[in-house]
């Protein structure tokens, strides 16, 4: 396909999310806006992981923290604009200092200390109770009125938060092709090969936690302006773990990768769960049950995620 | 200035402090030419170009180029002094297209000069130049060495570190990478060379060094080597009877 085809095709796949708000019911489009929030942070996490090589169970952690931030700072009276870097910066310093096992540890014992880091930061957000309210969070965080537009409606929100995520997109696109994400790429392919070519692997591997960890924060950001309220309950590890299987079922290494495995663990669920159809009946009960069997399934048959499809396909057709 | 580039005083080195491999090896290279570092298994052949890259910091001894001490100085900064290093094996990112693994060879360069220095690189590589949007693993293996040392030329080295060149490669690619290391070397670049195949690589050098459990055996002309009758057993590591590592001064 050509690259000017592609533009549009994306464009028009943009312009049709957006106006398909206006058909959809208010819980449809607050779903709609739970999907973007969650890219966010998968689109962050798949540069970490798919990209970089690097194993994080902690990415929960960092949505948590940004939205944790939002609500304080949103209720102060903060500009919502200057509460977006503001999370972004906490969230990529603390991602610098999550990534320093990496320069130790690989694989399976830097998922355990990132994963340790999660359990930490839930732990404070639920106990901290001056800062975070505990167990019954923070509420009545206000929606954002920029540039006097109020963005308080469902549908309003909904689209300020996808503008939000094209430009985020268009950023890690511009990083992913510039020589910093081969940098990352070769990080991961092989970081010896990668050191005799002079890339900087300890700057390299740091900056793939900190650059996943910002989009996090980011996400979170929006996620408490969307919710309205907080609570530790959503940033719990087991989060950090269905965001990695985001990245995983959709192709990690793929830039669209977490575009498809998001809509798998936040939309598939509820559409399921939501089904009227007399056929799908049962999904009401059993949603969670056929999900779990279809993950593994598709694990087992697709490794390489949902978006290596057509290559599996063209090397089946491809004569030995 | 003498014409010892590269090195090595009593160097101490391995993979972990109960593992040493170069055992107070003593050794150096000449500018310009082809020094072929030969010897058994283990012998520490390896070890002596990560030593010098930077990729393993000796315990003891000294490591110089151009007379200057460069233990344990990173690999990036041995770059930009003009050590380059191919490492044993396929070298390539594979995921990436050839002209971006040739752009990660100057990641450390100013980026408004790596155009230049691609096209600088592809003019002696042609058969390069007709895939470089083609990813990296598609291309044959003879074309993939070429592009790994092209990689490496891109920042224009004075000092080439190549490890088992012809691993995997045919005859006829074996010697097209042998003609083109011999060509760098007759311009001007020193080339330091670990490679099992050993008599087609001393056709192509101009010494060869070899290592017996980590210290310097034997320090003859190439040429010389080859029509020793005793190669084979030299190589394979039995006792040098006619150890001779003392050079000409």
């Amino acid at each position: 396909m050509k690259p000017a085809l592609r533009v549009a095709l994306l464009a028009a796949s943009i312009a049709v999310l957006a106006a398909v708000a206006l058909a959809l019911k208010r819980s449809d489009v607050y779903l709609l806006t739970l999907y973007c929030v969650y890219l966010m942070a998968t689109f962050g996490l798949n540069l970490t992981v798919g990209y970089a090589g690097q194993m994080s169970l902690g990415q929960a952690a960092f949505l948590g923290i940004g939205a944790y931030i939002a609500a304080i700072l949103l209720k102060l009276g903060w500009p919502f604009l200057l509460v977006v870097p503001v999370a972004a910066v906490v969230c990529f310093v603390l991602g610098l200092v999550v990534g320093f096992p990496a320069l130790r540890v690989q694989h399976h014992y830097l998922a355990f200390a990132t994963l340790g880091f999660n359990v930490l930061v839930y732990l404070a957000m639920r106990n901290e109770e001056q800062i975070t309210g505990g167990t019954f969070g923070i509420s009545g965080i206000p929606r954002p009125t920029i540039l006097g537009v109020d963005l308080g409606g469902h549908v309003a929100f909904y689209w300020f938060t996808l503008g939000s995520l094209v430009v985020l997109g268009l950023l890690l696109w511009w990083l992913l092709r510039s020589p910093w994400g081969r940098a990352f790429a070769a990080l991961r392919d092989n970081p010896i090969r990668a050191e005799s070519l002079g890339i900087n692997i300890t700057a390299y591997t740091l900056l793939a936690f900190a650059i996943g960890a910002a989009c996090a924060g980011i996400g979170g950001v929006y996620f408490a302006s969307l919710v309205e309220f907080i609570e530790p309950g959503p940033f719990h590890f087991s989060a950090s773990l269905m965001m990695l299987l985001a990245v995983i079922v959709g192709g990690q290494g793929r830039f669209f990768g977490p575009v498809v495995g998001t809509v798998v663990i936040i939309l598939v669920p509820e559409l399921l769960r939501g089904s009227s159809a007399p056929w799908l009946k049962f999904m009401q009960v059993w949603y969670l049950a056929v999900f779990g069997v279809a993950v593994v399934l598709l694990m087992l048959w697709l490794p390489g995620g949902l978006l290596s499809i057509p290559e599996r396909f063209a090397r089946k057709a491809k004569p030995r | 200035m003498t014409d010892r580039i590269i090195e090595f005083e009593r160097v101490v080195a391995g993979y972990s402090p109960s593992l040493t491999i170069l055992n107070e090896t003593t050794l150096d290279a000449r500018r310009g030419e082809i020094t072929l570092l030969i010897g058994p298994n283990g012998a520490g052949k390896s070890t002596v170009l990560k030593t010098l890259f930077g990729i393993l910091v000796p315990r003891d001894g000294e490591v110089r180029f151009e007379g200057r001490r460069i233990n344990g100085r990173a690999p990036r900064d041995l770059l930009a002094e003009g050590i380059a290093f191919v490492p044993q094996g396929r070298n390539l990112f594979p995921s990436l297209s050839v002209l971006h693994n040739l752009e990660l060879g100057g990641i450390t360069l100013p980026r408004a000069e790596l155009p230049a220095r691609i096209e600088e690189v592809l003019q002696r590589f042609p058969r390069i130049r007709q895939r470089t949007q083609n990813q990296a693993s598609t291309l044959s293996g003879g074309e993939q060495k070429q592009l790994e040392v092209g990689r490496a030329l891109l920042l224009r080295p004075r000092v080439l570190l190549i490890d088992e060149p012809s691993i995997g490669l045919s005859p006829r690619l074996v010697h097209d990478v042998m003609t083109l290391l011999r060509g760098l070397a007759d311009a001007g670049t020193t080339v330091l060379m670990v490679e099992q195949n050993v008599r087609t690589a001393l056709k192509y050098a101009d010494r060869a060094l070899v290592l017996e459990m980590g210290r310097l055996a034997l320090d003859r002309p190439a040429a010389e080597l080859l029509g020793d009758p005793d190669l084979n057993r030299l190589f394979l590591g039995g006792k040098a009877a006619r150890v001779d590592a003392g050079r000409p001064p």
